[in-house]
């Protein structure tokens, strides 16, 4: 196991984040910046709801899902209705509570994350066909974003040795 | 742990080769492990190599967003500088342990 690592590491992730909650953006946004730290070059695709996390007017305001969710725990560990998810404020206040949490672990807000991940040289890619769909144009767009891409497009940059696709 | 001699001193390192005591530290020992790492040290290195020494002395947990909010380089900067390995590279060259962060 170690000798086969050692002979075909890891030399490039491409990572899709299809969703826009605060886990599935965030996991994307860690793995990617734990890539380029470690010298692995990440190429990340941003689709469906996933592309809140590089629309401007969105990418600081994801939430985590209060209902449904039954991983969702009370502050102490008690279970977390999903009705008392339904009440108004109560996703927000959550949400904020998280992003509090994660503050003090020192993760940044989404847009600085992602200026850390290009710094180290990872490329942000939105989809095209769900940009039609949400009727989105390039100029809504986080800035550093280095483009819009088919689905062709994105595989043709997923080829390689020690290269892997991840679906967050 | 293991024995290790860097720079001409026996020095303790983990497993991967970071130095087990700052205390033990050189700018010879520096130079050293940024050789075998293929680093050529400059002063701005060295700014980060004593501004990390001193954050890991304070019981600080390291992130390049700290290194990165320093003044001392932005996080750009820093990957210029160790390119491949901002945080680990940078701490293995500096004499503290491999930091655990993920950011």
């Amino acid at each position: 196991m170690t000798i086969e690592t050692k002979e075909r590491p890891l030399k490039k992730v491409c990572i899709i984040c299809a969703k826009g909650t605060i886990e599935d953006v965030y996991a994307t946004l860690v793995l990617a910046n734990g890539a380029v730290m470690e010298g692995i070059e990440a190429k990340l695709f941003f689709t469906f709801f996933g592309l809140d996390a590089i629309t401007k007017k969105q990418m600081n305001k994801i939430h985590t899902g209060t209902v449904g969710n039954p991983a969702m725990r009370m502050p102490g560990g008690l279970p977390f209705p999903s009705v008392l998810g339904m009440l108004p404020g109560v996703e927000a206040g959550v949400s904020a509570m998280m992003k509090s949490q994660m503050d003090k672990l020192d993760i940044p807000p989404v847009d600085e994350f992602l200026e850390m991940i290009t710094a180290g040289g990872g490329e942000v890619y939105a989809c095209k066909l769900a940009m039609d769909m949400f009727k989105l144009e390039e100029k809504d767009l986080w800035d550093g974003c280095s483009g819009v891409l088919t689905v062709g497009d994105f595989y043709a940059m997923c080829g390689g040795e020690g290269t892997q696709i991840i679906f967050t | 742990m293991a024995q290790k001699t860097i720079a001409g001193i026996a020095v303790e390192v983990s497993s991967e080769g970071y130095l087990e005591n700052p205390a033990q530290w050189t700018k010879e020992i520096a130079l050293e492990i940024a050789g075998e790492i293929g680093i050529d040290l400059t002063d701005k290195h060295f700014e980060v190599l004593e501004f990390l020494r001193k954050e890991h002395a304070a019981g600080t947990q390291l992130t390049i967003r700290k290194v990165g909010k320093s003044g001392i380089v932005d996080i750009k900067g820093l990957y210029t500088l160790f390119p491949g390995g901002p945080l680990k590279y940078s701490a293995k060259i500096a004499g503290i342990p491999k930091p655990v962060s993920c950011v």
